[in-house]
């Protein structure tokens, strides 16, 4: 019998694969951003109950973390940046939204697949949602490959941080603290560096289109 | 109390003062008459004072440092053993002279060029004694490194040409894909022991497989700075480009470090030696020696055609390495030895005579600002000192006695004839060709500067300008002086220089020849034994001189007064104009139409009608159309299919890194 915690934990990793597979589906860049600040809070949440299970307090300050900066700062700074980038309208994406699902469901049983044996080897209460936690890693990769405007690829970047954050926590109770303040740091420097990217590049395509960028390219 | 100073402290105590006076050199950047003449002096006493401390170390042993540099836990090794105190002898001795010589030449350079040279300068000769006295593959690529940018921004000084931008990107290309090799080879060397130091590698025991994939990559490395023949191309043509001070420096000494790695790795790091190495060696060697020398006798810019006669030179020194390894292999130490003495005899003098000839071409350069031979002639009158200097040199490279030259391709002849019967009838029947191969380079190499010498120096002035040329300075008078006295040093007393070679030998195969070469006191230099072979260069030249003076007293004596001047039989030409000379081209025409096949000649002939007759001939290397165009062309086209994968394109990107990532992770699994 799996104990409650560990029950309510595989709930939120489940929730967390669901709204990664929305996200993937999702037109709309508001309802994105939404999607992202709704992961983020199931991160936060089921990263406070491994925590208080397992008596771990540097995860107290992990929950913490993520709450300030993916549950409120980045979305409200994606928010501000679309209203002043005037980009409210609909994601046109590569392909079509269904053969993505499907592509995306292969790479779910190709990270479960992937997972097994480390799963095994791990020690804690949470290890089946390894899996889980590498299939949002890749299906968020996937939303950055199918995507074609700016900011759906940056919020797939975040999405997928989110994805590794809970890998970490799933496999060996979270990375140590160093290494998570400095990944969330990274985080927060490539939010405002791309923030700052898309300025640019509206100024000099006048779209935020990224196929434009093709002209880059050396002949 | 002074601590005890062991020589290695004197000579990193020299390179921290190299270092010092190159920064003095930025300083001084507004004055540079005073920069040329205060810090270049300086530099040359460090550099006599480096060529003392290593005579004395030559017999002293073995010193070590360790130097807390360089990145954590990985200090930089050094070592001073005979070997390198022979080259770091050879490198004191000449850059001594190419100093003196550089505080007169570079005097009238712009300031602010003059002090990056200064600094450039100090820092190649600087890197180069660290190249010598590594003791780690981490230290001795640094510094290999060092010398290869420091000699690059060298010849590039005058980079607004764009022939020697050109030539300085050859040069750097070629030592950079040298370099490679130099590390793989040590890569190699350490045999997965994860310790870079030469210690480790001196006790790897490698299996002949590895071994010789060693060796093979340290020749293709070291022959790539020596001039190795398919890798010269970047010599004759770096080598002009650089000031001429700069190029006796690269020709004479640094070319010599290349020398010093083989000799390194082979001997002293790779506990055994194969025969085909030494055959291969002995090969290319002579292959790279005749090469040189046919296309030295053809160039007619003076400083390409000494560029060529280095390749020449590394050439026959490579051959003596080769016999020696060969000789070494088969245990026939006796000749081995003599073989090796050669090859270094003839390292050390190629530093002296061709730095000699080096500064000489950069006293006519200065005084006529010409360099291309067919603008050249009579200068004997207008620059005697440089052309009586410059005579020592030339009679030197060209192998006459009493000079050293003679010396060093007498004991490698020696080498090649003495050969005892070795297990390898093969062997025993090309060996002799070899000797022939010397003797054809050797007299091919006497040909070429008969008609540097000729050309430049007598005959009368083709230019009007030639009439105004001056003299060197004293201080490049200075300079010259000192290579030609080593020069004539290194001939006469060759039993000395053995006595000191021996330490070296004695370190390589753990042999000496002082002991048979001396065996007739200083006075005879007797190879092997006195029944087989002996010269006496002092009674040589002492008969020299005597012949010379008879001659004279016998002309000024016995025919004064009855000496007169008259037109001679005109045959036509009443008025005999400097136009009338052979030409450098008309003197090397019979060794073009003799070697044809190997030079790629493109000739244009104006038509007999043509009123304004333009005449053009080039000599060009077949090798560049051979083997660097298609590597260069195969280098593009694989360069162009990787650039396919650029799309421009971020989700195409994104899926490289994505597939990588599903790969890399099924891998895993």
């Amino acid at each position: 019998m799996i104990p409650f915690s560990a029950q309510l934990v595989n709930l939120f990793a489940a929730l967390l694969l669901l709204i990664a597979f929305a996200m993937l589906s999702q037109r709309r860049i508001l309802s994105l951003i939404n999607l992202f600040a709704m992961q983020g809070l199931v991160l936060s949440v089921s990263t406070l109950i491994v925590g208080l299970t397992t008596q771990q307090h540097h995860l107290y300050y992990s929950a913490a973390l993520t709450l300030v900066l993916k549950v409120i700062f980045l979305p409200w700074l994606l928010h501000r940046l679309i209203r002043k980038l005037n980009v409210k309208w609909d994601v046109e994406t590569m392909f079509n939204i269904p053969s993505t699902m499907l592509i995306g469901i292969v790479l779910v049983v190709f990270a479960f697949n992937l997972a097994l044996p480390i799963s095994q080897l791990s020690g804690t209460i949470i290890r089946s949602t390894l899996g889980i936690a590498m299939a949002s890693v890749l299906l968020s990769f996937l939303m950055m490959i199918t995507r074609r405007k700016a900011v759906p690829q940056v919020i797939g970047f975040l999405a997928m941080e989110n994805g590794l954050f809970f890998a970490a926590t799933s496999a060996t109770y979270g990375m140590p603290m160093v290494v998570e303040l400095g990944i969330a740091l990274d985080v927060l420097v490539g939010a405002f560096i791309f923030g700052i990217f898309f300025f640019h590049i509206r100024e000099t395509f006048d779209s935020l289109d990224i196929k434009h960028m093709e002209r880059l390219k050396e002949d | 109390m002074a601590p005890n100073l062991l020589p290695i402290d004197y000579i990193l105590g020299i390179v921290v003062f190299w270092l010092a006076l190159g920064l003095a050199g930025l300083v001084l950047q507004r004055q540079p008459r005073l920069l040329a003449q205060l810090l270049f002096p300086a530099g040359a006493l460090g550099a006599l004072a480096l060529a003392v401390v290593t005579l004395g170390a030559l017999g002293g042993g073995t010193n070590v440092a360790v130097l807390p540099l360089g990145l954590p836990d990985l200090p930089f090794h050094l070592r001073l053993d005979a070997l390198s105190a022979f080259f770091l002898l050879l490198l004191g001795g000449a850059v001594f002279g190419i100093s003196v010589y550089g505080a007169g030449y570079f005097r009238t350079m712009e300031g602010s060029t003059l002090g990056l040279l200064c600094l450039e300068y100090h820092l190649f000769i600087a890197s180069m004694v660290l190249v010598l006295l590594a003791d780690d593959a981490y230290l001795f690529m640094v510094a290999w490194e060092a010398m290869a940018l420091s000699s690059y921004f060298l010849v590039t000084t005058d980079h607004k040409v764009p022939e020697i931008r050109r030539a300085g990107f050859l040069y750097l290309l070629i030592a950079h894909v040298g370099a490679i090799g130099i590390l793989l080879c040590f890569g190699v060397m350490q045999g997965g022991q994860g310790d870079y130091s030469f210690a480790t590698m001196r006790q790897a025991e490698l299996s002949p497989f590895w071994a010789s994939a060693t060796f093979l990559l340290a020749l293709f490395g070291f022959g790539a700075k020596a001039g190795l023949l398919p890798l010269h191309a970047w010599l004759p043509e770096a080598h002009p480009a650089a000031p001429s001070p700069v190029s006796a420096l690269m020709s004479g000494v640094m070319l010599k470090t290349a020398i010093y790695g083989l000799l390194r790795v082979t001997f002293d790091l790779l506990g055994t030696q194969l025969w085909w190495w030494g055959a291969l060696t002995l090969v290319l060697g002579l292959m790279t020696a005749l090469y040189g020398v046919l296309f030295a006798a053809v160039q007619s810019d003076m400083k390409r055609l000494l560029a060529y006669s280095s390749i020449e030179n590394i050439g026959i020194i490579l051959a003596g390495i080769g016999l020696g390894i060969i000789f070494h292999a088969f245990h026939q130490e006796a000749v081995a030895v003599l073989a090796l003495v050669a090859a270094l005899y003839h390292a050390l003098n190629h530093a002296f005579f061709k730095g000699l000839l080096f500064l000489g071409t950069g006293s006519v350069l200065h005084a006529t600002g010409e360099r291309n031979l067919g603008h050249l002639g009579g200068l004997i009158r207008r620059m005697p000192w440089v052309a009586v200097l410059v005579l020592v040199g030339t009679l030197a490279i060209a192998g006459l006695p009493p000079f050293n030259g003679f010396v060093s391709e007498w004991l490698l002849l020696q080498a090649f004839l003495l050969t005892p019967a070795l297990p390898h009838p093969y062997l025993n029947m090309m060996i002799p060709l070899g000797a022939a191969a010397i003797a054809l380079a050797a007299a091919l190499a006497a040909y070429a500067m008969v008609k540097f010498y000729g050309v430049i120096f007598l005959g009368q002035h083709r230019e009007e300008k030639l009439l105004h040329a001056h003299d060197a300075g004293n201080w490049e008078r200075l300079g010259l002086g000192w290579m030609a006295a080593a020069c004539l040093a290194l001939g006469l007393f060759p039993v000395a220089v053995i006595l000191q070679l021996d330490n070296v030998t004695q370190l390589l195969i753990g042999r000496e020849l002082g002991s048979s070469a001396g065996h007739a006191g200083w006075l005879w230099l007797t190879p092997v034994a006195p029944e087989r072979a002996s010269y006496s260069p002092v009674i040589l030249f002492l008969i020299i001189l005597v012949g010379l003076g008879f001659t004279f007293i016998a002309v000024r004596k016995l025919y004064h007064g009855r000496l007169r001047r008259g037109a001679p039989w005109d045959c036509g030409f009443p008025a005999q104009t400097p136009r009338m000379q052979d030409t450098a081209e008309g003197f090397s025409q019979p060794i073009r139409q003799i070697f044809e096949p190997v030079f790629g000649i493109i000739r244009e002939l104006p038509s007999p009608f043509d009123t304004h007759p333009h005449y053009h001939g080039e000599t060009r290397d077949r090798l560049w159309n051979l083997f660097y165009l298609p590597i260069a062309a195969v280098t593009e086209k694989l360069s162009g299919l990787i650039g396919k994968l650029q799309h421009g394109r971020i989700s195409i990107y994104l899926l490289y890194s994505f597939i990588t990532l599903l790969a890399l992770l099924a891998f895993v699994r």
